[in-house]
This record gives structure tokens, sequence and C-alpha cells, in this order.
């Protein structure tokens, strides 16, 4: 029994911090309509970023909101890319997927993992250490719940403004955004900004999880968050009640149990990536039967 | 309707356009070499002429959407010439063919009201919809008659053709115009929605007194609206009319002057 409830932690905690990037996939994906692979590169991004600060000693919620806003710094490169020099969106993801591999070595100084065993993070400094006894093993938990329900919650609010409206119609109709006297072209910037952002965020948390990062940690984030967006969407999309961002987090926390499951099962983890990429395959053809806005092409 | 006062004859301006697509290559098309229009401030003109005449590419250029090759356009004392799209849509309100165009489909139809209301201020970190304007969304939306009032939390991506077009229309003019540009605004309408959307136009023209531009292809809304009513063949103004002649003119000659133009193009 005892396993059975590990595991079931482990699946929502994982689920929660992918959950952060995919909510902010969600904004780039869903709401403006760009597939952005950059991901893949701050992701890690995110994760360097927060072992660099934490071993200099920086607070690690700090070392969180300085992750965003890396994140969000390389998102708006993305944006440039793509709106400025007219590069397409798939090229200008990859271009910065690319050069985030040196971004980040640079930032761990050359080595490919970096170790911060002992010192402060989000789970064990503050709040988290008043928790005692059994209440410790659920403080992953608990903390990467309340990140991605905080992010999950600014985005919501932020998507009813004044800015917000203009970011959607940037994803729905651009001309209607033109028509308002705005460029079309700053919300999408706006939009990978905060996409990666985001998904440095959920960096900078597995790294204070598993209190390293490694630089390789990026690969299959794409698809990772896609799946989870997809996914999410797409079966609470008859649910009124659920807002879409809400939706995804459940995506992610499904998409992670479908892996749990299938490794538990006996799938030898050299077959995970594959398997990661079957469920995403099923997702997106499912998601085409249903009916999606891009309707002439998978992503 | 010609009781208006011309106070600012050149309000709107065109002066020696020139536009060529794909020069230099095979499908060199050489549209415009020297096109002149000026529109008086308050006027409603009416433009009519066969595909290919310019009529699109005409409205592309004071929008902003296309770029001249050379030449000058003005609106209200400004030269906008080197203006972006965007940036001259802050004084250009533009009515598309497409009803999808001119709204956001994901939106409400309130947030969409929201937006347009406004336009010309920076979009913040403000709460999008300013529920002290909601009433008077509402009553605006009365204006229809189409039921929209009460149908302000649905997405504009369940409205019909018609209502679209109607509320892109409202939504257009919600904030001072100098120039409102009407894009065949009715042509993808059925006869009865694109009577209700022409009838909404000319009240809201009449009621703001706007200086409009409407390409349509329908001749009995180009003799029936507007003040002054010009056709465009292969990039120049080949009629011009306006007060009691344009008063006098009927379907027929308009359609005896299109078989006059092909037939000396030797169709």
């Amino acid at each position: 029994m005892d396993i059975v409830i590990g595991l079931i932690r482990n699946v929502l905690e994982e689920g929660f911090i992918y959950g952060i990037m995919a909510v902010g996939v969600y904004i780039t994906y869903r709401v403006l309509n760009l597939p952005d692979l950059s991901v893949d590169g701050t992701f890690p991004l995110g994760a360097c970023v927060t072992a660099a600060l934490i071993r200099a000693g920086v607070n690690p919620w700090c070392a969180l909101l300085i992750a965003f806003v890396c994140g969000a710094a390389a998102g708006c490169v993305t944006g440039l890319l793509h709106v400025k020099l007219r590069i397409t969106d798939l090229l200008s993801g990859i271009l910065v997927m690319i050069s985030m591999w040196s971004v980040n070595l640079a930032i761990t100084g050359g080595s490919a993992v970096v170790q911060f065993y002992g010192r402060e993070t989000i789970f064990t400094n503050g709040l988290a250490a008043l928790l005692r006894g059994g209440a410790r093993t659920w403080r992953v938990l608990i903390f990467s719940a309340l990140v991605c329900i905080v992010v999950k919650l600014v985005l919501d609010l932020y998507l009813k403004t004044k800015s917000g409206l203009l970011l959607r119609s940037a994803g729905g109709n651009p001309q209607y955004v033109i028509s308002l006297g705005h460029d079309p072209g700053t919300m999408k910037i706006i939009g990978l900004a905060i996409g990666n952002g985001c998904t440095a965020l959920a960096g900078s948390v597995l790294a204070q999880q598993a209190e390293s990062a490694n630089i390789q940690s990026g690969t299959g984030m794409v698809v990772m968050a896609l799946a989870a967006v997809i996914i999410g969407t797409n079966m609470f999309r008859k649910v009124r009640f659920i807002k879409a961002t809400t939706a995804v987090i459940f995506g992610s926390i499904l998409y992670k149990a479908c892996l749990v499951i299938a490794m538990q099962l006996g799938l030898p983890t050299n077959y995970l990536k594959l398997l990661m990429a079957v469920i995403f395959t099923i997702a997106l053809v499912t998601n085409d039967m249903l009916g999606s806005r891009r309707k002439k092409q998978n992503v | 309707m010609s009781n208006r006062i011309d106070c600012d004859a050149g309000f709107v301006g065109m002066k020696n356009i020139k536009k060529t697509f794909n020069p230099g290559s095979v499908n060199e098309v050489v549209l415009f070499t020297d096109f002149n229009l000026e529109i008086p401030k308050n006027q409603f003109l009416a433009v009519v002429g066969s595909n290919g005449s310019g009529k699109t590419t005409m409205l592309n250029l004071i929008c902003g959407s296309v770029a001249a090759d050379s030449g000058e356009i003005r609106i209200g004392g400004r030269d906008i010439t080197k203006l972006k799209e965007h940036q001259r849509s802050k004084f250009i309100g533009r009515v598309f063919q497409d009803p999808s165009k001119g709204t956001c489909p994901e939106l409400t139809i309130l947030e969409n009201m929201a937006l347009a209301d406004n336009k010309g201020q920076p979009y913040g970190l403000g709460r999008g919809v300013n529920k002290k304007r909601i009433d008077y969304y509402r009553s605006r939306l009365e204006l229809l008659h189409l039921g929209l009032e009460d149908k302000i939390h649905l997405p504009v991506s369940s409205l019909s053709g018609g209502q679209r077009q109607a509320l892109a229309l409202l939504i257009c003019t919600m904030t001072p115009l100098d120039l409102l540009i009407l894009d065949e605004h009715t042509a993808a309408l059925d006869p009865r929605s694109s009577e209700t959307v022409m009838e909404l136009t000319y009240r809201l023209v009449r009621e703001q007194n706007l200086t409009t531009l409407m390409v349509t292809h329908n001749l009995k809304y180009a003799i029936g609206y507007g003040d002054r009513l010009i056709m465009l063949h292969r990039g120049g103004i080949v009629l011009d009319v306006s007060g009691e002649n344009k008063s006098a003119l009927h379907t027929k000659d308009l359609t005896d002057k299109f078989n006059e133009i092909s037939i000396e193009d030797g169709n």
C-alpha cells in the first residue's frame, strides 16, 4: 500500500512540476497558435541558473524568480527571431533551443551536471523547514503544487486583463489586433516570454527537488508539455467550469501517470522517450479527430 | 444628401500613387501609374469597379497593408505614407469582406467590445472588461436589433456571419475615426443580412458624420448610399459623380458603363 501511495505522490509531484511548464506552453501553443520548440532549451536553462544561484548562496525563492526572468528573456529571443527577422516559428524555436546548450554550459562552467546537495531549496527552507515527521515526505508535493497553482492563478488573472485579451486576439485573429492599433508581433513576443518563463520556472523547481541541474534535462520537454496541453484541453473541453489552465495541469498529471504505469508494468527505462513520443502521437491524432484549430497539419 | 459642407476638400488624399506588382518578372502588373484621389471631410464615397480594377489595392494602400512604390497618402492633414498598418489603424477603421476578420472569435462579445472601447489607450494590466461600461455596450448592441445584447457572454465564434459583421461594424465605429473603410463588407452575407448590415452602416455613418470609403460590387448600394460614386478601371478613375448627377444615376447606367469598358478592352 505504501508503494502505491508513494507512486501516486511521485506522479502528482512530477505532474505539478511539469504542469508549470504546460501552463506556459498552453499560452504559446493554444492561445497564440505557435508551436514553440525553444522549451527544450529553456527548461534546463532554468535548472542551470538555479543551480548556479543556489551554490552562490541566493535564496531559493529568489532563484525561482530569476530563473523565470532568464527563461522569459530566452523566449523574447525566439519571439524576435520569429517576428522581427521573419524566421518561421518552428525554426526560431530550434535556433534558441540549440543556442541554449552553450548558454547552459557557460552558466554551469562547462559541467553537464551541477549538484548542490544539502543547500537550502524551496523544499527545505522557510515554511518547508517547519514540516515535521510524516508531513516531510509530502513537502515536495505541497510546494510544487503551490508554485504550480500560483502560476496558474496569475496567468488566469493576466488573461483577463487588457493586455491578456489583446494576447488572446493575437492568437485568434491577428488582423483584429492591427485594427486596434497594435502590432500582433509584440503580443507574440510577450506570449513566448511568458511560455518560456514558466518553462524555466519548472526547470528551476525540478532542479531544487533533485538538488542538482542536468543540462540534458530538456530533451523531450516540448513533447511532454504539448502532450499535457493537448490531453488536458481535449479531456475537459466539454466541462465548462474547468478553466483551460486547470485542464492543462490535469493533463500533465495524467501524462505522468501513463508513464509511471508503463514503467511499473515493466517497460525498460530506455524506452521512456519512445513511450513519450507514442503517447504524444496518440494525443495528437485523437485531437485531430475531435477537430482542432490547426486543421491542416498537426503542430 | 449633398447638403454637407465641404470645408476640408482634401481631408483624405492620395497623390501621384505608383504601384507595380512583381516588378521585373513575367507576372509584372502595372496597376497605378499616377493615381490621385481626394475625399472631402464627412463624405460617403462609394467605389465600384470590375475585378482587377485596383479597388482593393487602393484600400490596402490607404490602410498600409500594401506599400506604394511612390506617392503620398494623407489623412486629416497628416502624411501617413510611412506609417505601418497598425499605426494607421489608430484613426482608420476597416470592415472586411470576411466577417471573421473584424472580431476575435475566441473572445466573448463583451470582451471584444471592451477591447475595441480601449482603442487608442495603452493595453496594460488593468481589468480587461470595465463592468461600469457593460450597460453602454448593451445599449450599443440594441441598435443592431439582433438580440445580441442578451448574449454578451457568448464567444463571437458562435454568431452567424451577418451577426458578426454587424458587430464588427459596431466595434469599428466605437472610438472616433478619421476614415471608415468598408471593403465589400456585405459581399459574404445573405441578402437579408446584407440589407440589415447596409442599413446599420448608413445609420452609424450619419450618426457620427464619418468620412467613409465603401468598396462594393452591389451597384444598388453604390447608387443608393453615399454622396459620391467613382468607378475604377485599370488603376484609373473612369467615372466620378456626386450630388444630383449621382441621384439621377440608375443601375443600368453603371452596367452600360461596365460594358463600354469591356468592349474597349476587346472582350
